[in-house]
């Protein structure tokens, strides 16, 4: 009741939130020197004032400020994000069309490298001097320090030009016909490359702290009850000490769904993976205000469902956190 | 005369450290017969708890180890014995509860499950008679409306309740030892009184011998039968309570003894000094060195005890002291 209650709440602070954030992104959209008048004429090779000014009325540029904010949010509120300058699709669709993409490569990534990353840490904790642990060490360093992007071309190098094992870029191949293992199959091929590079950070991350705070809790007096309860090293190590270092690892997770949307831009623009990041690229570049502020809302939402979802998590792993007390 | 139910001989265990190998306990001999209750006693660094986690096999892994000397539990040695067998005498006929009862529940566990995993670990009950069992523990332990709180978390419980709750694991498959390691030092007095009934109590229903490690007379006179007072790592006095608490035959028992404050109604020039013994346990270097460790603290001191460790002085017929000194004291 009371857990239902909370998690409510944190829905209401999550609407409010999304306002403000709409309300500061077409405040530094509209900041930015430059329009979609000007990217206009340039691809009709240059235009007199009347004609700015005429492209200006039609999209609504010429009102005050305030008023263009205000249709801004009327419309948002009733679920319209507007038309794409550019593309001359209703932004929603536009964007609707390119969620499924980044999600599904940055759930996969987000999810790989939560779970491997935490298998290598409860490894390493156990043997602190093993060869497990110094690996833990080195990929920590080389994943954090190693840009996406070099990542990304690096693995391109060796996996798709030099050993033909993965496909270069895309997501699909339109030439295959099949059923839908063939299509499953083609996909997850497609995958491999893009998601190793963005997890790669990732994996990193939640494999030192996973290390770091299994340590500590297999030095913890609970485990030294569980020992003297005559419980197997299994069950002390994978029930008692697995569950209380997951907190940290699982916040650290919430924390970095930001970054993994900021990191899959660049991910997607090595892979020409159809997300997107990479039409937020191609928007930025034709000055396409009402889908750049569509994704922006869309990224937005799924920071914050993303740590809704931490919240959930946690309540689950540690009752400490809200319920009951 | 039978066997004891525990039997240690020349016990000695060691410690890896950056400067070397440290005999924290070194040459401990006890025995414990079945349904009585021990003491260990001694100072913070003694090597009280080392001897509790040496009996449990529970020494800091590749930091400690048992270097010789035998531990003998109904007959079996538990030096030598496996991993798996430890284990299933662990928790099952010898278990402990320990010092910090604030951290020593797991936090994510209910307090039932955490009682219950005993009970199916070590006598295959189902989950469900485990949980029954799990209440019933609950209520022998004296925690108001088992039923209600066998599903609390350790943090919606107060520092006493947990280590009631710590009691009622350790005694949960009828242990014939239960080894309890400073089980009050952490509780406020009241609460420690409490606890101290409830432990007499469940040791008179179930027939558990007691280990009790604690620094604090007030609690042996109340807990035990015999006593060993420990002094850095090794045996000074041992004996029975009541015969060592009348005449201590060793300089550090007499010093421990003269810490405790007596109340009395009122304040008159009866009233005996509380005195302090100057000093402080020497590191842990100097264990395992030929003389008395003692030495540096002691007013009776002299040339002898600096240069030899001294043998056991026989008192009555059980009261022994490891002290040079010993007769005079």
């Amino acid at each position: 009741m009371a857990t239902l209650q909370s998690l409510l709440m944190r829905i209401v602070y999550a609407v409010i939130l999304l306002m403000a954030v709409l309300v500061l992104n077409f405040s530094m959209m509209h900041l930015a020197p430059g329009d979609v008048a000007d990217t206009i004429s340039q691809s009709m090779g240059g235009a007199d004032q009347e004609i700015l000014d005429q492209i200006r009325a039609d999209y609504g540029l010429d009102q005050p400020f305030l008023v263009q904010l205000g249709s801004y949010m009327g419309k948002v509120l009733r679920f319209d994000l507007g038309y794409s300058f550019f593309y001359n699709t209703p932004v929603t669709q536009l964007i609707l069309q390119r969620l499924p993409a980044t999600l599904l490569l940055v759930f996969t990534a987000q999810i790989l490298a939560l779970f491997i990353g935490v298998i290598l840490g409860v490894i390493s904790a156990r043997k602190p001097n093993g060869i497990a642990s110094h690996f833990v060490t080195i990929l920590a360093l080389f994943g954090y320090s190693a840009p996406v992007f070099w990542t990304g071309i690096l693995l391109l190098i060796g996996f798709s030009l030099n050993i033909q094992l993965f496909p270069v870029a895309g997501m699909r191949d339109v030439t295959i016909e099949g059923g839908f293992w063939v299509h499953f199959v083609d996909i997850v091929r497609h995958l491999v490359l893009p998601v190793i590079t963005l997890g790669s950070i990732f994996l990193a991350l939640y494999s030192r702290l996973a290390r770091a705070t299994m340590m500590e809790v297999l030095g913890s007096d609970y485990v030294r009850t569980a020992k003297a309860k005559g419980l197997s090293e299994r069950e002390v190590v994978y029930k008692h000490a697995l569950k209380n270092s997951l907190s940290p690892v699982i916040t650290l997770a919430g924390l970095q769904f930001s970054a993994v949307i900021s990191g899959a831009v660049l991910v997607e623009a090595v892979f020409s993976w159809p997300g997107l990041g990479t039409l937020a690229f191609q928007s930025i570049i034709a000055r396409d205000t009402p889908t750049i502020l569509g994704i922006l809302f869309f990224s937005a939402l799924v920071v914050i469902i993303g740590n809704l979802l931490t919240d959930i998590a946690l309540r689950f792993v540690d009752p400490r956190v809200g319920g009951k007390g | 005369m039978s066997e004891p139910l525990l039997k240690v001989q020349n016990l000695r265990i060691e410690l890896s450290l950056r400067d070397g190998i440290a005999p924290v306990i070194d040459d401990l001999s006890f025995e414990l017969g079945a349904g009585e209750s021990i003491s260990f006693v001694g100072e913070s660094g003694c090597g009280k708890s080392m001897t509790a986690l040496g009996i449990m096999g529970l020494l800091p892994e590749k930091v400690g180890r048992i270097a010789s000397g035998t531990i003998t539990f109904d007959g079996e040695e538990l030096t030598t014995v496996t991993q798996k067998r430890l284990r299933a005498i662990r928790g099952n006929e010898i278990s402990m509860i320990f010092q910090e009862p604030m951290t020593s529940l797991n936090p994510v566990y209910t307090v039932g499950e955490q009682i219950a995993e005993v009970l199916r670990a070590h006598q295959g009950l189902s989950k469900a008679a485990a949980w029954n069992n799990a209440i019933e523990l609950l209520d022998a332990v004296r925690i108001p409306n088992a039923k209600r709180r066998v599903s609390d978390y350790p943090f919606q419980m107060s520092g006493g309740q947990r280590q009631r709750v710590m009691i009622a694991i350790a005694l949960a498959c009828e242990p014939k030892i239960l080894i309890a390691d400073e089980p009050t030092t952490a509780l406020d007095v009241t609460v420690q009184a409490e606890i101290f009934d409830l432990l007499n109590e469940l040791k008179r229903q179930t027939g558990t011998a007691i280990i009790m490690i604690t620094h604090d007379m007030g609690a042996v006179a109340e807990m035990a039968e015999r006593m060993i007072v420990m002094y850095a790592g090794r045996n000074a006095e041992q004996g029975p309570v009541e015969q060592i608490i009348d005449h201590p035959r060793h300089p550090y028992t007499k010093g421990l003894i003269s810490c405790v404050p007596h109340i009395m109604a009122t304040l008159n020039d009866e009233r005996h000094e509380l005195t302090e013994i100057a000093g402080i346990v020497p590191p842990l270097r100097e264990f395992g060195k030929d003389r008395c460790l003692f030495a540096s603290r002691c007013n009776m001191v002299s040339q002898q005890c600096l240069d030899k460790r001294p043998p056991e002085a026989i008192f009555g017929d059980s009261q022994r002291s490891a002290c040079w000194h010993a007769e005079a004291v």
